[in-house]
C-alpha cells in the first residue's frame, strides 16, 4: 500500500513538473516582451529601466538558465509577481484557494449523492415512467452549458423569486460572525454549488444506471437471489457496491473538467475563488497570474486524482496495491 | 450501409438527434440567405422585447441588434467550430493511438505518457490559457479545442488497434510483406472506425459546449457572433432584458442535445450487442 502511494505521488510530481515546464514555454509564448510589458505597465517605458527589469528576473540569461530558475521558483511555491494587482502571484492565490474549494467539494458532492441516488432509482425502476424521466431530465442537463444555467438560475431564483442571493459570498458590510456567519455564506453558496454540481449529477446518474443495469445481469446477484436475500440486500450489497466502481472512476476523470466549471461558474457568480481570479487575470493579460492559476489548478487535479485513485482500490479490494 | 440507417433509424434517439442535426445545419446553411439583417447592425431601439415586431421576432439586445439574425449567423460559427476541431483532433488522435496500438512496446509507452500528460492537464484551463496567450480568433479557438480534445481519441484507437492486430487477416497480411502503413491504413483503421463516430459525435457537442464557454468569457473572434458570446453579452442586464441570454443559450442547448441522442443512436446503430445488453 505505502509502496504504491509512493510510487502514485512521485508519478503526480513528474507530471506537475512537466507542466511547470510547459508553463514556462507558454509565458514566453505570451505576446509581447515581457520587460517591456512590466515597464510599461510600472508606467516607465525608458531604455535603462527595461534593462534593469530584465536582469533583475533573469530575462538576459540563456534560455535553460531561465527556465532553471523558474523551476526552482515554483517548487518553493514563488509563482512570479502580478503587476496588474501589485501582489506576489502565490500570495493572491493563497487568498482565493478556500472559497474554491468550499465550492468544488460542494458541487461534487452534490453532484455525486444526487447522481448516485437518481441513477439508482432509473435502473431499479428501469423501463417505467420514472426511468424515462430522470434520463431525459439527465440528457438535458448534459448539454446545457453551465454559465447558462446559473443565469437561468439567477433569472428564475433571484430576479423573479427573490430568494437567494445572486452574487458574492457573503452580504456585503453585514459584519456577521459565527453561526450567522456562516448560513450567510451558505446562502450564498447553494446556487454557483447548485449550477456546477447539476451537469455532473447528470453524468453520474447516466453512468450509475447503465453501470447497475449491467452488474444487475451478473452470476452473483443471481446466487444472492437464490439465497433469498432480499430484494433491498441485493440492491444495496450486491449490486450498487459493485456498479459505483466506475463511477469512482468517472469522477477522477472529471476533476479538471470541475475545475474548468468552477471558472465559469465563479465568473458569473463573482465568486471570489481562484476562477474568478483566472478570469480577471483573462481580462487584464495578467499572464503571470494566468499561468499561476493554470499551473495551481494543475496541482488541484494530480491531487484529486491521486485520491480517487485510492479510494477505488478502497472501494474495491480485488485490485492490487502493488502495481 | 443500408442496415445501418435501418437500425439508425430505429433507435428513437437517434432520430431525433438527426432531425435536430438536420435542422440546425439547414439554418447554419441557409438562414443568412434568408434573413439578411446583418447580426451586428442597429434594427431596432435597444432593448426591444422579444415577439412585439415581425421584422425582429426576438427583440433586440443592449445596442438595438437583432437577436434572432444573431442566432442564425451564430449556428456557423457553433457547428463550424465543433466540426472542424473535432476533425483536427482526429488528425492528431487517431495516428498516435494507431501508433502506440500497433508497435507496441517502448513507441506505445511513450506516446501513452505523452497522452496520460494532456489527459492530466485540466482542459478548460488550457483551452482558456492557450487561446488567451494565442489572442482570440477562430484558429486559435479551434486549435485549443483539438489540443485538450484529442487524447481520449487516441486511448479509444490505441484499444481498438491492440485488439485487432492479433487478428487472423492482420497477421496475413504481415506475413504476405505489407507495409506497416498499408497494414494500419487498409486493414486495421477502417475496422476500428465504428467506436471512432460514435466518440466524434460527442466530441462535436462537447467542442461546441467548449466554443460558447470560451465566447462567454470573452475569448471569441471578436469579428464573428457566436451563441457564448450573446449570452455573455446580455449577462449584464439580465435584469432589464432576459431574452437576450435566454434564446441563444435555447440554441446551444438544443443543438448539444441533438449531437448527443445522435451519439446514443450510433451506438445503438454500430453496437448492437453493447445496446441490447443495455436495456
Amino acid at each position: 500500500m505505502l509502496s504504491f502511494v509512493a510510487q502514485r505521488v512521485l508519478k503526480g510530481v513528474i507530471v506537475l513538473l512537466a507542466i511547470v515546464v510547459l508553463n514556462f514555454f507558454l509565458i514566453r509564448l505570451a505576446p509581447g516582451d515581457p520587460a517591456v510589458v512590466m515597464a510599461g505597465e510600472a508606467g516607465a517605458s525608458d531604455q535603462i529601466f527595461v534593462k534593469q527589469l530584465r536582469e533583475k528576473f533573469g530575462l538576459d540569461k540563456p534560455l535553460p538558465e531561465q527556465l532553471f530558475i523558474y523551476v526552482k521558483g515554483v517548487v518553493s511555491l514563488d509563482l512570479g509577481f502580478s503587476f496588474r494587482q501589485q501582489a506576489p502571484v502565490a500570495k493572491l492565490i493563497g487568498e482565493r484557494l478556500p472559497a474554491t474549494l468550499l465550492l468544488t467539494l460542494t458541487a461534487f458532492a452534490i453532484s455525486l449523492m444526487l447522481g448516485i441516488l437518481f441513477g439508482t432509482f432509473a435502473a431499479r425502476f428501469a423501463g417505467t415512467f420514472l426511468d424515462t424521466g430522470i434520463t431525459i431530465f439527465a440528457l438535458i442537463f448534459y448539454a446545457m452549458p453551465i454559465f447558462w444555467v446559473a443565469l437561468m438560475g439567477i433569472l428564475l431564483f433571484s430576479v423573479t423569486f427573490d430568494w437567494l442571493p445572486s452574487f458574492g459570498y457573503e452580504t456585503v458590510g453585514a459584519n456577521l460572525t459565527g453561526l450567522t456567519h456562516a448560513l450567510d455564506v451558505a446562502k450564498h453558496l447553494i446556487m454557483p454549488a447548485m449550477t456546477l454540481g447539476l451537469f455532473f449529477m447528470a453524468t453520474y446518474t447516466r453512468m450509475t444506471r447503465a453501470s447497475m443495469l449491467e452488474v444487475k445481469r451478473l452470476d452473483f446477484v443471481k446466487t444472492a437471489r437464490a439465497k433469498g436475500l432480499s430484494d433491498a440486500v441485493i440492491q444495496r450489497r450486491h449490486v450498487l457496491r459493485n456498479a459505483l466502481l466506475p463511477v469512482v472512476t468517472l469522477a477522477g476523470v472529471h476533476s479538471g473538467t470541475l475545475i474548468g466549471g468552477a471558472v465559469i461558474t465563479e465568473t458569473v457568480f463573482a465568486w471570489p475563488g481562484i476562477g474568478r481570479l483566472m478570469y480577471d487575470a483573462l481580462l487584464q493579460r495578467d499572464y503571470n497570474l494566468l499561468l499561476g492559476v493554470f499551473v495551481i489548478c494543475s496541482a488541484m487535479v494530480l491531487i484529486f486524482n491521486l485520491i480517487t485513485d485510492l479510494v477505488y482500490r478502497l472501494v474495491d479490494p480485488r485490485i492490487e496495491f502493488a502495481s | 450501409m443500408k442496415q445501418f440507417w435501418k437500425s439508425m433509424l430505429k433507435s428513437p434517439s437517434g432520430v431525433i438527434g438527426l432531425v435536430i442535426l438536420l435542422l440546425a445545419i439547414s439554418v447554419a446553411v441557409f438562414g443568412p440567405m434568408l434573413f439578411p439583417n446583418s447580426p451586428w447592425r442597429m434594427v431596432q431601439r435597444p432593448f426591444l422585447p422579444p415577439f412585439t415586431l415581425g421584422a425582429v421576432p426576438l427583440g433586440t439586445d443592449a445596442l438595438g441588434r437583432d437577436v434572432f439574425a444573431g442566432m442564425i449567423f451564430g449556428a456557423r460559427v457553433s457547428l463550424l467550430v465543433g466540426l472542424v476541431s473535432t476533425l483536427v483532433a482526429l488528425v492528431v488522435g487517431v495516428p498516435i493511438g494507431a501508433m502506440a496500438g500497433y508497435f507496441g512496446g517502448k513507441v506505445d509507452d511513450a506516446l501513452m505518457r505523452f497522452t496520460e500528460f494532456f489527459q492530466t492537464i485540466p482542459s478548460f484551463a488550457l483551452a482558456i490559457v492557450l487561446v488567451a496567450i494565442l489572442q482570440p480568433s477562430i484558429y486559435s479557438i479551434v486549435a485549443s479545442i483539438a489540443v485538450v480534445s484529442w487524447p481520449p481519441v487516441a486511448r479509444l484507437v490505441r484499444g481498438e488497434v491492440l485488439s485487432l492486430r492479433t487478428r487472423e487477416y492482420v497477421q496475413a497480411a504481415v506475413v504476405t510483406g505489407q507495409s506497416n502503413t498499408w497494414i494500419i491504413l487498409r486493414e486495421i483503421l477502417p475496422n476500428a472506425l465504428s467506436p471512432v463516430i460514435v466518440l466524434a459525435s460527442l466530441m462535436v457537442a462537447t467542442s461546441i459546449l467548449l466554443e460558447s464557454s470560451l465566447s462567454f468569457l470573452g475569448l471569441g473572434d471578436p469579428n464573428l457572433i457566436s451563441w457564448g458570446y450573446m449570452v455573455g453579452a446580455g449577462r449584464t442586464v439580465i435584469r432589464q432584458a432576459w431574452w437576450i441570454t435566454v434564446f441563444p443559450g435555447v440554441a446551444i442547448l438544443i443543438s448539444v442535445l441533438g449531437l448527443n441522442l445522435i451519439g446514443e443512436g450510433l451506438n445503438d446503430a454500430l453496437n448492437p450487442r453493447l445496446s441490447r445488453e443495455g436495456r
